[in-house]
């Protein structure tokens, strides 16, 4: 594993506890102290601690080991968790999350907020009693294991026995440089230089090391950090460090009380300190050199003195209740997107060959060959569905970050808001979940500033003092939409309006209707609050929002009801890459619509046609004719079939000269030239090679229902939750 | 490092200025050794020495082992601030037995 990886690995671990640490904080801010959740907060603070040690991340290690004294204190009962204090917590996940991303962006040498830091300190080491306080105020590097039993009498000392490389000193290296640096690190206990190699005069060689050094330290520091003092002299030397003996009971404690992801019994050592890598890979070096039976490495690392026989055995109590664990546990690998992506064009390019070969089956083959290739398309169909899935995730990613956004804001602006969160298990595309998360902040944030009133003007008007906000997400006709409503003040149209005739929007005379109303605080630079806030009022924000979405083939709308509340409706087409098709054709062109959209298909019949409305079983239904849209040249035939298709409520029939099927389509991208193309969304190649437009469903639905008044629920908005 | 020798009969007296370290360590075991074995009472002047690393401590170390090994006897005195830093370090003071002069 190289280092680059590791750094990688410590980095997206580090990020999930902290999400873990921020959850658990929460947790018992809404709900009360509970157990649980003051472990989980604890356990993130404590292993972030420990990899960070492993790659000397002295200021990770050393602001974790503050947080993780505080947050020791409070599961032990010693300390009373109050709302300031969750405060100074969450404030200290921030901040480590700073120290996150700079490690990521491999800054690590930089300090992103000296003040910040320093305040923080400040506000954790209140919570400590005073022998911990100069802890915080030298800020040293400190043991990876927590004494339970709190007292660490002088008799806990550290042993380091040192037998450098005898070239030592001509690599031009000075071991006094070395304990002096161990010096500052703790205080020298006693100091016993062996003497008893030195050779006499004649064969003395004054370049070669002799002296051996036996050392009591007494130091706050872990074993990896002392072992890092002689980092540069490990070559050929022999270097043991061994635990202070009362230390022993607590890495019992420690080792059982670790997290439950499945460890080697090495690993787990080497995670409560009692044991560094390089002894675990110096004893597996040796496990696998001795010869015959092999003794397990429990035995050996006693027998090198490298761990106290206490240790080992509750690390193997440790391994066994793991491995029954294992069986229960969920399974997961990580993958690089890269690769997934790799895949995912693999498996595009399969579809449009597999689709080819069915063709030329179909054209000129013989039964069999069609059989054959008829298997070979539903295989590649389940492979696509396959790899496609791997890329889904719970829309919960995205969502968990809210509980956090809601409960800062609100607390900044002196609101009450419960946040209601549902449909979290909702799957949607990767790429897509990270490109959401922007945009359903801004709304968030603009639904507790503008929407939900003060809790004086909620009292005033008749509602409950909290506000409610809802995160909503599920899955709808081939699209996945997420809904973010509030129980507020809704959207004043009236404001709204002559804000837009302000602005040059519209005009003082157009007519226009709720929908296009609300529809205007899309537009950039609009903003209606009245007093500009940190938050939202600048304008900036909800333009930003509707561009975002439209980049991901999606669409937003707003409903609102004015003292009731407002909902934003996100709809987004469930994956980016390949569909289920459904192949239609006007004079010889060949156009996609996505299946999952087409409700029905029918002959259009003339008699029931009525301009751009057609009777379908008594129920007027607006339709578009594809060969006037696109100005296909050529006769209209004789017949023609209707395609009806529904999206996000509104049904729009699409007529075409006829029917082909079903189909994969492989979604490619159309270049910039059509960008501004209306009613189009994308291309993809069919078997025999030809080019087939896919079609924009939500837009053509749209601009169908702008020319007509339909009689689909636009200006009664709907009930606010869906069933599916 | 240089290395001055001021001799009266059979007592040696050595003043050695500068470093004794890794670099000049062949050079003063030699000198060292020429020096001890002029005389049967050997002493050694530290005032001026201000750099000591490990092999000049193992210099010092095996120049006693070798006085003794010829009943010689030899003393390392007027130790400096340098000097005294690595003995107390290493808690050779007693390995050395020289008497080391603390100043108030």
């Amino acid at each position: 594993m190289d280092l680059d990886s590791a750094r990688g690995a410590l980095v997206q671990e580090s990020r999930e506890l902290l999400i873990a640490m921020e959850a658990g904080l929460l947790d018992i801010e809404q709900n009360g102290m509970s157990t649980d959740a003051i472990n989980a907060v604890f356990r993130a603070a404590h292993t972030i601690k420990g990899s960070a040690g492993l790659f000397a991340l002295d200021h990770i290690v050393s602001f974790t080991h503050v947080m993780e004294n505080v947050l020791d204190r409070v599961r032990s009962g010693r300390l009373g968790l109050d709302e300031q204090m969750l405060s100074v917590l969450l404030a200290s996940g921030d901040y480590l999350s700073k120290l996150i991303d700079g490690i990521d962006a491999q800054r690590d040498d930089i300090e992103p907020d000296a003040p910040l830091r320093a305040l923080l300190l400040q506000q954790l080491s209140d919570y400590l009693p005073n022998e911990n306080k100069d802890v915080v105020a030298t800020a040293k590097p400190e043991p990876a294991v927590e004494v339970m039993n709190a007292e660490r009498g002088g008799s806990d000392s550290w042993h380091i026995s040192l037998r450098l490389s005898p070239d030592v000193l001509r690599s031009g290296m000075d071991p006094l440089s070395f304990l002096r640096y161990l010096g500052k690190l703790g205080r020298i206990v006693y100091m016993n230089t062996l003497t008893e190699t030195l050779p006499a005069a004649a064969e003395f060689d004054p370049e070669t090391l002799y002296l051996g050094f036996e050392i009591e330290f007494e130091s706050e520091a872990d074993k990896q950090t002392i072992e890092n003092v002689f980092e540069f002299v490990r070559e050929e030397s022999v270097i043991r460090i061994l635990p202070p003996h009362s230390k022993v009971d607590a890495y019992v404690a420690h080792i059982k009380s670790l997290p439950e992801e499945p460890q080697l019994l090495g690993e787990i050592l080497v995670a409560c300190g009692a044991l560094t890598r390089t002894e675990l890979e110096h004893v597996l070096g040796m496990q696998s050199d001795a010869p015959g039976q092999k003794p397990p490495i429990g035995t050996l690392l006693v027998e090198e003195q490298v761990v106290h026989p206490g240790v080992v055995s509750a690390a193997l109590t440790k391994q066994q209740e793991k491995h029954e664990k294992k069986q229960h546990e969920q399974r997961f690998i990580k993958v690089d997107v890269d690769k997934l992506d790799a895949l995912i064009n693999l498996v595009g390019e399969l579809v449009i060959a597999g689709a080819a070969a069915q063709l030329a089956a179909k054209t000129d083959g013989s039964t069999a060959t069609q059989e054959s290739t008829a298997t070979v398309g539903e295989l590649v169909e389940n492979i696509r569905d396959a790899a496609l899935s791997l890329r889904m995730v719970p829309i919960g990613e995205v969502f968990q970050r809210y509980p956090r956004v809601v409960r800062d804001i609100s607390k900044d602006l002196g609101k009450k808001i419960e946040l209601v969160i549902s449909g979290a298990e909702t799957e949607l595309d990767k790429s897509m979940v990270e490109k959401l998360a922007d945009p359903l902040t801004h709304i968030v944030r603009n639904a507790i500033d503008h929407g939900i009133e003060s809790v004086e003007r909620r009292q005033a008007a008749g509602k409950p003092a909290t506000g409610t906000l809802r995160l909503h997400a599920y899955h709808d006709s081939g699209s996945i939409a997420i809904e973010i409503s509030d129980d507020g003040a809704g959207l004043n149209k009236e404001r709204i309006r002559n804000k837009g005739i302000e602005r040059g929007l519209i005009t003082a005379e157009q007519q226009l209707s709720d929908q296009e109303i609300y529809r205007l605080i899309f537009e950039p630079g609009f903003s209606t609050a009245e007093q500009i806030t940190n938050l939202s009022g600048r304008g900036v924000g909800m333009d930003v929002v509707r561009k975002n979405i439209d980049a991901l083939r999606g669409e937003v709308e707003v409903e609102s009801r004015e003292g009731e509340g407002a909902t934003v409706r996100i709809r987004l087409p469930l994956t980016l890459a390949i569909i289920d098709g459904f192949q239609v054709s006007v004079a010889g062109a060949a156009f996609v619509l996505p299946l999952e959209m087409v409700k029905e298909c029918a002959d259009l019949i003339a008699a029931d046609v009525y301009r751009n409305l057609v009777s379908l079983r008594g129920e007027p239904l607006p339709f578009i004719r594809l060969r006037e849209l696109f100005a296909v040249e050529g006769a209209q035939p004789q017949r023609e079939s209707l395609v009806v298709v529904q999206y996000g409520g509104q049904r729009v029939g699409l007529v075409v000269d006829s029917l082909v099927g079903e189909l994969q389509a492989v979604i490619k991208p159309l270049g910039a030239l059509f960008r501004d193309m209306r009613g189009i969304s994308g291309s993809t190649i069919l078997g025999n090679g030809q080019v087939a437009l896919i079609l924009d469903v939500p837009n053509l639905a749209h601009s169908v229902t702008a020319q007509h008044v339909t009689t689909t629920s636009q200006s009664a908005p709907r009930a606010l939750s869906s069933t599916h | 490092m240089p290395i001055q020798l001021k001799r009266k009969g059979e007592f040696i007296r050595v003043h050695i200025e500068g470093g004794l370290n890794i670099y000049c360590a062949s050079e003063a075991k030699e000198q060292l050794l020429q020096a001890l074995a002029k005389g049967q009472d050997l002493e050694v002047d530290l005032s001026d020495l201000d750099e000591l690393d490990t092999a000049g401590v193992q210099l010092m170390l095996m120049l006693k082992q070798e006085a003794q090994r010829c009943n010689k006897s030899c003393a390392f005195i007027n130790h400096g601030p340098a000097v005294r830093e690595v003995i107390d370090l290493l808690n050779l003071a007693s390995a050395l037995g020289d008497p080391v002069v603390i100043p108030a």
